[in-house]
């Protein structure tokens, strides 16, 4: 049948009805419009910014150290002459990498092990959930600085911190994400569609991924850009202890390790200030969306 | 004749009430207490019987979607509560559960052609070039447009929900079907049409089902043998013919009594049930009918009346008869 295939695409945008009247509903949010627009400044900022300065990142320049903003060092320079705002654009495509990246495999390790501990129940269930518990139960901070200074002692090569980091963040970030997806997944299991499934003879991998998992992307899309900011910050955290990632590669986090020394703090504050207000608006303004998408998609939190 | 499609011995399943942390279960709801019945090739039972009955429990656990208590199941001569798992899949395709609810028994993320045509995919009945030309055909059969597979369930009616579930079972090509109250959610124009979608369906491919309802009007129209349930035992079970026109459990007579006749000067005789269905916690002694039955005698409180021959096509489980 040949008709089938030919989607008028009036239908086609009605089936789409549920997402374009959410974003619809985004846009009309002022805050959430301004922190995307933030954003994705932040993005061109970070990666097509490096291309257009003169100066290389690392580049050093020993007649020109420590100085002030000027009209060819628009944040001037750091201890070794290198270009702050330079710097500051290749540590944002770090910092912003190992957010999104932290994000993505916190979200898929949580959403996974959830779905799997909600659908399964019984011994599986609480499995996953007590090793979740334990992970949650002690602060995730002192955790990843212990598993970072374990880490040093291996002498991992400097190139690959950055992975390790990201992972690490993912490993605290997880059992929140799966106790979450957990519990709507065992609401979710009582749904009359899901007996519905169980009684048309579907495997258990389908069920999972075609029915429970797309009923919860509401709640993913808030906790991921919850959790996005959540990286950024427990990356620079690390980075200004000097355990995450580490020098020559610049990070907002190492970058403001320079406030450590009371005179660049007191003298040279375009060292520290614009890393710590990249880190601060970034964060902020992934909140702001997180809070806005989650007013959006959920119709019960509004007018709260 | 050869062997009933189904055969249901003693089934009997009772939910446990949990009522402490760790300890035994207080005590049983007993929905399906030991019935036994047979429904043959091609055949359309009924199950009629009062809300809290255990009608769609016995539904459900002749599918295995609970676990019996004890009992047996043949569907075509296999037990389907002893059968592996993957048996049990194969033989999903040649039975079927209609839910109720046409709103809650479709997952609102998934667009109906793929709700129809997963479950082909599945067990492997379509390929994924000519998916979307059977779910067409099923669609066309069951009185829906093959266009509107790219839409999803909340764009549909209640009338076309309904529809396109009973697309989605009769897709696998069954033998046999379920259907709980499948159009007792449904406006009264709609509900005709899907009568009789169900029993064209019946007859262009032999189906047979199990009807449940607690509308006789209904079960009239579509099922040559009718099963009156009672507080999870069969009270009554006869032909049609022979059910409308003689019944004799009192049970049956009052629900009989209870359909309403589109004739205002016909002089209505009706039996009034008093009080409510007891609690399956703890069924009444002797017949569980007797706490609400107008005809009660000391034998009634003391006796488990069995299910006798009243005739050659009519049983039933009362001391008066």
């Amino acid at each position: 049948m040949s008709t089938i295939k030919q989607k008028p695409a009036a239908e086609r945008k009605k089936s789409k009805s549920i997402w374009t009247e959410s974003f619809r509903r985004l846009l009309k949010n002022k805050t959430a419009v301004f922190s995307a627009c933030f954003l994705i400044l932040m993005f061109l900022f970070s990666f097509v910014g490096p291309l257009l300065s003169p100066y290389g990142a690392d580049a050093m320049d020993v007649t020109l150290m420590k100085y002030p903003p000027s009209l060819f060092h628009w944040l001037g320079t750091d201890d070794y002459g290198r270009d702050v705002l330079t710097r500051l654009m290749t540590a944002g495509q770090i910092s912003l990498t190992v957010g999104l990246a932290s994000m993505v495999l916190s979200l898929v390790l949580g959403a996974l092990l959830g779905a799997i501990a909600g659908y399964y129940g019984g011994i599986v269930d609480s499995m996953i959930m007590r090793i979740a518990d334990i992970l949650l139960s002690i602060p995730s901070l002192p955790l990843l600085i212990i598993i970072a200074a374990l880490l040093s002692e291996f002498k991992v090569p400097t190139d690959y911190r950055i992975y390790i980091v990201m992972m690490m963040i993912s490993f605290v970030g997880w059992p929140r994400l799966a106790r979450l997806i957990r519990g709507q997944i065992l609401s979710l299991r009582e749904q009359m569609y899901i007996k519905a499934a169980d009684v048309l003879g579907l495997s258990s991998r389908r069920k999972i991924f075609h029915h429970l998992l797309p009923n919860t992307y509401p709640l993913l899309i808030v906790v991921a850009t919850l959790q996005t900011a959540a990286g950024i910050l427990n990356e620079s955290t690390l980075s200004f202890l000097g355990l995450g990632v580490v020098a020559p590669t610049a990070t907002w986090g190492n970058m403001i390790t320079i406030a450590n020394n009371l005179i660049d703090f007191q003298k040279r504050p375009w060292l520290w200030i614009p890393p710590g207000m990249a880190i601060f608006l970034t964060v902020v303004a992934i909140n702001v969306l997180g809070d806005a998408i989650r007013d959006v998609l959920d119709p019960k939190m509004k007018g709260r | 004749m050869s062997q009933p499609l189904v055969q249901i011995n003693d089934l009997k399943k009772y939910f446990p009430i949990k009522s402490s942390f760790f300890g035994k279960p207080t005590g049983y709801i007993k929905a399906v207490d030991g019935i036994s019945l047979q429904i043959e090739k091609g055949e359309a039972f009924g199950l009629v019987g009062e809300s809290g009955s255990g009608k769609s429990t016995l539904g459900q656990t002749i599918l295995r979607m609970h676990e019996k208590t004890s009992g047996q199941i043949l569907f075509d001569g296999k037990d389907i509560h002893t059968i592996s798992k993957k048996e049990l899949v194969h033989l999903r395709t040649r039975m079927q559960y209609i839910f109720q609810d046409p709103y809650s028994s479709l997952n609102p993320k998934i667009r109906i052609g793929d709700a129809i045509g997963e479950p082909l995919l599945e067990h492997g009945l379509a390929t994924k070039s000519d998916v979307d030309d059977k779910v067409g055909n099923i669609l066309t059969m069951c009185g829906m447009a093959p266009r509107f597979m790219d839409r999803y369930p909340h764009e549909f009616s209640g009338g076309q929900r309904q529809r396109i579930v009973i697309a989605r079972a009769m897709a696998l090509n069954p033998d046999f079907i379920v259907a709980d109250e499948p159009v007792s959610s449904l406006d009264v124009s709609i509900q005709a049409q899907i009568i009789n979608l169900f029993s064209d369906l019946r007859e262009q491919r032999e189906l047979s089902y199990l009807f449940i309802s607690h509308d006789l009007s209904i079960v009239e129209h579509l099922c040559s043998r009718i099963a009156i349930m009672y507080l999870g035992i069969i009270v009554e079970l006869a032909t049609r013919d022979e059910l409308f026109s003689n019944p004799v459990h009192p049970y049956t007579k009052a629900l009989l009594s209870a359909v309403p006749i589109p004739d205002p000067t016909l002089d209505r005789h009706r039996i009034e049930l008093k009080g409510d269905i007891p609690s399956p916690e703890k069924p009444p002694s002797g017949c569980r009918f007797h706490t609400r039955c107008p005809f009660a005698k000391d034998i009634c409180r003391e006796q488990v009346p069995e299910l006798r021959q009243a005739n050659e096509d009519h049983q039933v489980a009362c001391h008066l008869f």
